[in-house]
């Protein structure tokens, strides 16, 4: 296999604001690097010196535990130094807006910036407004986009589906995947609508009118009502989660009608073909979105998911940040010491 | 000096003539006007247009002067041809008594560049809830007689109905900000397609047309007139549309900016773009130039909302909204409508002085440029290109949409009762 240089290949864009901004060739770059990672989660010693002295700064104005490990752990194996931010006590909470945090960091020589903000286009206005210099990646805004979850979720689905070696330089063409629950409020989805369709596959999305988006018609994907009518068509279905406190606001009548209609149980999961997978971006509501039965099968990908997630987002700082040539090392002595 | 010659301009854009102002008034329209005791203003090839009223502008006094202040404002307004304007009453405190509203009017006085007539609160703190003392504004020195909730929509069916009976007593109008709250609870931006890709909290029409529809047959039930506040869709252009030829005592407002930018511009992710109502989109943007041109939408109105910059260099979710535009309203109503053949500059001078004088019933404003009218005039150059740098702006915020942007027309001088209050567009 060759090794994998930025600086041997067309530079991605400097920042990861949107799934949509990404070629068909850059994807494909980011999952074949991926592939490449993980072998690196396959060693006793799990890091590469890839962006050693370098210093990444995951700014998180939301909660979010699993992203943020998820990238935390995906800095530490490329060995980069890192300051983890997170808005709750700080001198946000205190009235500090988002560009005296982002300057201030800038003032400290941070290479990049992982954000993750409540606000959608939060992420697109730091790498674009001139208040910071250093590479952004988009860790999740708002309800517009969180590319690196539609990366990692792609990259199940490839090695799932086409194959973990089988699968290099190819992309998703033909796959049918179907993404049902609250798209509405779901940067998940908008992401993977971008990249999936980016990347060949058909997408369609299974929802109730109600938290299917104004405008959904122009995105590059179908959309029906009916869940049953589109199973045994999908290799791939990844359940949305959805907020309980979305019933406040009339956009299903009660978790038992909307587990009724677009909950995934062994019944419904028996419609779909023999190869076809399950997904959910976590955390998952079991029993409304998903069942037990469901959620702990084998053809189930949630933990995979995980586990890819940090192999993607090490893919995503290492081709951004454009460190060190990358080499597969031979072991794990010459990874610690290259 | 007290006499003013503007020598060579085409009066309202038709005949180049020579106007005589004597004191307060327009004493002589003709050619070959002479007075050797008179200040010359050489006006060839500039339009003569009445003095610019502006229903609709936010002068932030009291409470936010960091925004703007009367006198900022006001200067502002005399930079783009403005010689009275309304000022809305979302101020802190909220201009919803007499003392208040006088206060503003007083200002306006003291300022000296431009007639301002306060607007009063409908209800008390804009809350929606109990109507202000409508009958206190109107007896007041200010003299209000236009009443808006502006910011907030005057939801409340039975309230709107009060207001809109309770005025009738002293032929006031109320002005609604047409505004479904639930239907716009988290609303970021237009809904629809740029909305559901940006992952923003949509704002659909329909929340500004329901209530439009609602208010019109209210003030049909009631007999009285209703103003609407800014329209931003061809769904409200038709409601309206439909209100008048019922015969229903209803007037409507566009801004410039839903006459030239579209939601498109919301991609950007730049908060100067984020405005109340949102901006729309291109078929919305043409269905109110079509009604402004026949009639159904009667005014052009700024809706000038200063914000000062930290207030907007933020992320869009956190930013304030509204945008600048009396320094630059008539250049793109010359964009949108003279340029595009939809208006002449007679319909200009009836949309942007004539009607909204007349909807606010603003004395001594909205007059034909004729001898022995009050001297509120506005001399534009139509044939003037140029880029717009907010660092010329008088205004104290400088929140413009438009910086950088080509746009046509320069206003060089505007006139407040036979004073000059912008001569070769500087202040005078």
């Amino acid at each position: 296999m060759p090794s994998l240089s930025p600086r041997s290949h067309t530079p991605m864009m400097r920042h990861l604001i949107s799934a949509a901004d990404l070629t068909r060739d850059d994807a494909v770059l980011i999952l074949d690097t991926a592939e490449e990672m993980a072998r690196v989660a396959d060693r006793p010693i799990k890091k590469l010196p890839t962006l050693r002295g370098r210093t990444v700064c995951n700014l998180f104005f939301e909660d979010s535990t699993r992203t943020r490990i998820s990238f935390e752990a995906a800095e530490k194996r490329l060995s980069a130094d890192v300051i983890n931010f997170a808005a709750k006590g700080s001198s946000v909470s205190k009235g500090e807006s988002l560009k005296d945090t982002a300057q201030t960091l800038e003032a400290m020589g941070v290479d990049a910036v992982v954000i993750r903000h409540g606000a959608s286009g939060a992420p697109y206005r730091l790498a674009t407004s001139g208040w910071i210099d250093a590479p952004v990646i988009n860790a999740g805004d708002g309800t517009h986009q969180h590319p690196t979850q539609a990366l990692l979720d792609a990259f199940t689905m490839r090695r799932r589906l086409v194959g973990r070696d089988t699968g290099l330089g190819r992309d998703l063409d033909g796959k049918r995947i179907t993404l049902v629950g609250d798209v509405l409020h779901s940067r998940v989805a908008r992401s993977n609508v971008d990249l999936l369709h980016t990347l060949g596959a058909e997408v369609t999305l299974v929802a109730p009118p109600t938290l299917v988006p104004v405008g959904v018609e122009s995105w590059p994907c179908e959309v029906s009502y009916d869940l049953d009518s589109v199973l045994a068509k999908s290799d791939a279905v990844m359940m949305l989660r959805v907020q309980r406190e979305r019933m406040n606001a009339a956009f299903f009548p009660t978790e038992r009608e909307y587990s009724r209609r677009y909950g995934l149980d062994g019944r419904r999961m028996a419609k779909m073909p023999e190869h076809a997978i399950v997904m959910h971006p976590g955390p998952m509501v079991r029993g409304m979105e998903i069942t037990a039965e469901v959620a702990d099968s084998d053809r189930c990908t949630v933990v995979e998911q995980v586990a890819n997630g940090v192999s993607t987002r090490m893919a995503v700082l290492y081709l951004l940040l454009g460190g060190a040539e990358f080499t597969a090392p031979a072991s794990p002595r010459t990874t610690e010491e290259s | 000096m007290s006499k003013i010659l503007i020598r060579g301009a085409k009066v309202l854009g038709g005949e180049v003539a020579d106007v005589l102002i004597d004191g307060e008034i327009i004493a002589e329209i003709g050619t070959g006007l002479a007075a050797d005791d008179a200040q010359v203003v050489e006006a060839e090839g500039q339009i003569l247009l009445p003095g610019l009223v502006d229903l609709h502008t936010h002068l932030r006094e009291p409470g936010r002067e960091d925004s703007e202040t009367v006198l900022t404002g006001t200067r502002a307004a005399a930079s783009g041809g403005f010689t009275a304007v309304f000022a809305m009453a979302n101020t802190h405190p909220v201009a919803d008594s007499a003392g208040v509203v006088e206060q503003v009017y007083r200002l306006g006085k003291e300022a000296g560049y431009c007639d301002v007539q306060p607007i009063g609160a409908v209800t008390v703190g804009l809350e929606g809830k109990k109507l202000a003392e409508l009958g206190a504004m109107h007896d007041s020195a200010a003299g209000v007689t236009v009443f808006s909730d502006d910011g907030k929509c005057v939801d409340d069916a039975v309230i709107m109905r009060r207001a809109l009976e309770y005025v009738k007593a002293f032929g006031g109008v109320v002005a609604q900000h047409a505004q479904e709250p639930r239907l716009t609870e988290g609303a970021q931006m237009n809904e629809g397609v740029v909305s559901a890709e940006l992952g923003l909290g949509g704002w659909p029409a329909v929340a500004e047309e329901s209530i439009i529809a609602r208010d019109v047959l209210l003030a049909e039930h009631v007999g009285s007139r209703v103003h609407i506040c800014h329209l931003s869709t061809a769904g409200s252009v038709e409601i309206v549309r439909w209100a008048k030829s019922r015969g229903i005592d209803v007037t409507a407002e566009v801004t410039p900016h839903h006459l030239l930018l579209t939601d498109e511009l919301v991609r950007t992710y730049d908060p100067v773009y984020k405005v109340n109502p949102p901006l729309r989109t291109e078929r919305d943007v043409t269905a109110l130039r079509e009604a402004l041109a026949d009639g159904t939408i009667d005014i052009v109105a700024t809706d000038h909302a200063p914000h000062p910059h930290e207030d907007k260099d933020c992320e869009w979710a956190a930013a304030a909204m509204g945008m600048v535009g009396l320094e630059t309203a008539l250049s793109v109503v010359q964009q949108t409508m003279v340029e595009t053949g939809l208006l002449d500059w007679a319909g200009v001078a009836d949309r942007m002085s004539f009607a909204p004088a007349r909807i606010g019933r603003a004395a001594g404003h909205g007059r034909p440029v004729s001898a022995g009218e009050p001297a509120n005039l506005t001399l534009v150059d139509p044939a003037y290109r140029g880029e717009v740098d907010p660092a010329d702006f008088a205004s104290r915020s400088r929140n413009t949409p438009y910086e950088g942007r080509e746009l046509p027309g320069r206003v060089t001088h505007t006139f407040l009762r036979g004073r000059a209050t912008l001569v070769d567009g500087k202040l005078a």
